[in-house]
């Protein structure tokens, strides 16, 4: 579905250049959830943009479904952290969320399709709200809503769940896949929190610092479907959980006991 | 969930709508846009004004526009310069400046007394709103005829007609900015014996600066507006006046070069009162931002 | 005192001390030798006489007319231009010295300008209306589009939001809280403008009105034309307040809440 290839981002030129990241390289199957993790710092964000066409690579490319990715293409839909900068005040929830499809005149009944979007994301009965009158959780919902009403093919998530308080991230993270489990959407999450992105994702992308390029690729094999309790009792979840932390910090390579099988980065 | 799913059912969807792979990014740049490169400003600001200038000078000489309603840019020029050497030019800047300055003088001393008065005392506020709230919004010009009428063309007309104008920005932000003095430092002084002339010297009149520098901005353009239009109707003398006088005679080169003078004006006491506001904003804004 | 005193203490203030006033000026008025001065039952009767309704239509009309015309011209070529520069930096860097130079000149200074330019006449009163007006507008517009937030911008650009409908349904709205304080300097300008270029630059208006009265010491007809003036303001404010409370319902609630 997906294909990183080669991807860097270099800021600035001459004395102050910045090399965010530096030929990152990782693929993404469809209706895979995969998550990208990194030191403070270390381009997420960066490789997301350039992945949504939204910033323009210093060099490498994205490939979607085989085709070269240069603006935002009408596949992805992106989720922002900032839900308060991304959403518009000036709509209400509905027309926040039916605002995007009228690059996709080919939907036949938009309306209907909005009100399921936002019932799907639990927010039937809002339609008539503005952003303000919600909380935080309830426009990230939004957010979300607005993005799987654009029926995209992949759904690009930059740090979407930091700005909420930790009992509404644990629903959200369950509405996404919940979500998922519902549309095949494929998913790529962007965080720096190492538990939700082990407990969301198929596969995590573990980045290095700037210039970051992919470390290493490390395959979650915990069973589906996820549950807040259950899965992050599972044996494998504190090894898995563990062995990224140690990645992130540097000391790769030296679990203390044995984990499961690892995936090496394919690069 | 049963039923009619409609994001299930979405329609087949025609293919990627991306560029074919293999071309180079369409918006390919090296290095900085010109734009954004140091001195860049300065730069195309000087071109700016040199384009003007030079459509100016062609249009007029072309005959486009006829020279007696546009005459070209270098007389208008020259014009100004060689005025700069007659003490009649620089009696009317001072005479501009004189009554700008006496008028925004008792304005903002009346009207930062007047502001924080208003503020500071619900009762007088409650005492005086329907009269302040008449008295506003008559435009200053409004009193010319007025003003004519007791003053006649002395320097008095000119300095009422100021203060009408410039009084009341002044009183609105000084009145803002003492509503704006952080409550808790006020129980503060209050504990601490400080009298209510303390207070105010100490606690208010400080918090409040900012508003009222920013009021004095406002006011010091508006008291030029009015300075100028007094000139300019009633005939005081000034700037506006001679502008008027060009005008009537058909001199039509020295009313553009008296028009940009006050330009200039206008553009440095802008620049002389927004220097002033800005490190007062910084200061009142970043200790904001501790708390 | 309890809440309640105090509020009644606070209505009773306003209104006694109001009607102290009135009474005062009104007796000052009456008893006054000066010629400055007209008996306000005199002035409430010229009101009368003059602008309901008998020279409504041949002063009080064309006023209005020459400040929403000129107004409305200021706010499209102020928001048009202002769009345009917003979006170049090039533009932007072109223009700022002149721009600024032009919002700084006193705008009475043009006005003899526009006489020689264009005439006396209700064409010359619009053109300077919109012409000094046009630049708060302007300027507002481009801060606002400059200042658009950048994750809007990102959301914008990743759903593919374009041309008319970015426009329509993002920008505008986005940077309307500043446009709308723009055109509220602008309004009080306006006013300005058109009072002048009355007493100066036409034959007929509330501004030419209240010149002659002076001039021919028809004192109480002057009185009665700055009361005129003073009541158009506070309605033309509070109109705009309104329109502006409208129009940013989302916005000041949002800051509320």
């Amino acid at each position: 579905m997906l294909e990183v290839q080669g991807l860097s981002k270099t800021y600035g030129s001459g004395a102050t250049a910045t090399r965010a990241i530096d030929h990152i390289e990782f693929d993404v199957s469809e209706s895979e959830f995969v998550s990208v993790v990194g030191p403070s710092g270390c381009g997420k964000t960066t490789l997301l943009k350039c992945m949504a066409g939204l910033l323009e690579p210093t060099s490498g490319r994205t490939m979607l479904l085989g085709h070269q990715v240069t603006r935002s293409p009408p596949e992805m839909a992106v989720v922002f952290q900032d839900y308060s900068r991304s959403l518009f005040p000036w709509l209400t929830v509905r027309r926040n969320v039916a605002l995007p499809l009228r690059r996709k005149p080919e939907i036949a009944d938009r309306e209907r399709l909005v009100a399921e979007t936002l019932a799907a994301v639990g927010l039937a009965g809002f339609e008539e709200h503005y952003p303000w009158q919600l909380s935080g959780g309830m426009q990230q919902r939004v957010a979300i809503a607005r993005a799987l009403a654009y029926q995209p093919k992949v759904l690009l998530m930059d740090e979407p769940f930091a700005s909420v308080d930790a009992q509404t991230r644990g629903e959200l993270e369950d509405l996404v896949l919940s979500v998922r489990r519902r549309f095949g959407v494929t998913c790529v999450l962007v965080t720096h929190d190492i538990d939700e992105a082990v407990y969301m994702s198929d596969r995590v992308v573990v980045l290095t610092s700037p210039p970051s390029r992919v470390l290493e690729t490390v395959a979650i094999d915990l069973p589906r479907p996820r549950n807040q309790v259950t899965t992050r009792e599972h044996p494998s979840f504190g090894h898995l959980r563990g062995h990224v932390y140690q990645l992130i910090k540097g000391r790769a390579g030296r679990s203390p006991a044995p984990g499961p099988e690892e995936e090496f980065a394919t690069t | 969930m049963e039923g009619s799913d409609a994001l299930a059912r979405a329609p087949a969807q025609p293919g990627p709508v991306v560029s074919p792979s293999g071309g180079s990014n369409v918006r390919a740049r090296r290095g900085r846009p010109f734009a954004e490169r140091r001195g860049a400003a300065f730069a195309l600001g000087t071109l700016g004004v040199l384009l003007v200038f030079a459509l100016a000078e062609l249009v007029s000489r072309a005959n486009i526009v006829s020279p007696q309603d546009i005459p070209p840019a270098s007389r208008i020029v020259g014009e100004l310069v060689s005025q700069l050497g007659t003490s009649e030019f620089w009696s009317q800047v001072g005479a501009t400046l004189l009554g700008w300055a006496v008028g925004l003088g008792i304005a903002t001393a009346g009207g930062i007394a007047f502001g924080v008065l208003l503020g500071s005392s619900v009762y007088v506020r409650a005492a005086l709103r329907p009269t302040v709230e008449f008295l506003r919004p008559v435009p200053s010009v409004a009193l010319i005829p007025l003003a004519i009428l007791v003053w006649g063309q002395d320097l008095g007309s000119k300095v009422f007609l100021v203060v009408v104008g410039a009084l009341w920005p002044i009183v609105i932000q000084s009145m803002y900015g003492v509503s704006q003095v952080d409550d808790v430092a006020r129980d503060t002084a209050r504990s601490y014996g400080l009298g209510a002339s303390e207070r105010l010297r100490f606690l208010v009149l400080p918090s409040a600066l900012p508003f009222i520098a920013t009021g004095l901005r406002i006011a010091s353009a508006t008291a030029l507006i009015v300075g100028v239009t007094a000139e300019v109707v009633i005939g005081n003398k000034g700037l506006g006046n001679g502008i008027a006088l060009a005008q009537a005679g058909g001199n039509v080169e020295l009313m553009y070069a008296l028009i940009l003078t006050t330009g200039v004006l206008g553009i440095a006491i802008h620049m002389l009162f927004s220097a002033f506001e800005r490190p007062l904003l910084r200061w009142h804004t970043s200790q904001r931002g501790t708390e | 005192m309890s809440a309640r005193t105090r509020r009644w203490v606070l209505v009773g203030l306003e209104i006694g001390v109001t009607a102290l006033i009135i009474a005062g000026v009104w007796l000052y008025s009456e008893r006054a030798v000066s010629y400055v001065v007209a008996p306000v039952p005199d002035i409430a009767a010229r009101f009368r006489e003059t602008f309901l309704f008998a020279q409504f239509g041949s002063d009080v009309l064309p006023s209005l007319l020459r400040f929403a015309l000129g107004f409305v011209i200021a706010c499209i070529v102020g928001v048009g231009v202002g769009l345009l520069l917003g979006r170049s930096l090039v533009l932007r860097l072109l223009t700022t010295p002149i721009v600024s130079f032009l919002r700084s000149t006193p705008a009475v200074a043009l006005l003899p300008l526009a006489i020689v330019l264009i005439g006396i006449g209700t064409p010359m009163s619009v053109f300077i209306i919109a012409f000094v007006c046009c630049w708060p507008i302007l300027l507002n517009t481009t801060d606002g589009v400059v200042e658009l937030d950048p994750t809007l911008r990102a959301t914008v650009e990743s759903y593919g939001i374009t041309g008319l409908d970015r426009l329509r349904l993002v920008i505008l709205p986005a940077i309307s809280p500043r446009v709308l304080a723009g055109m509220r300097t602008s309004i009080s300008l306006a006013l300005l403008l058109l009072v002048v270029s009355e007493m100066i630059g036409n034959s007929n208006g509330i501004g030419n009105f209240i010149f002659q009265a002076q001039q021919t010491f028809a004192i109480a007809d002057m009185w009665a034309g700055i009361v005129l003036l003073g009541v158009l303001g506070y309605l033309v404010n509070t109109a705009f307040g309104a329109v502006e409370r409208r129009l940013l319902r989302w916005h000041v609630s949002e800051r509320r809440a």
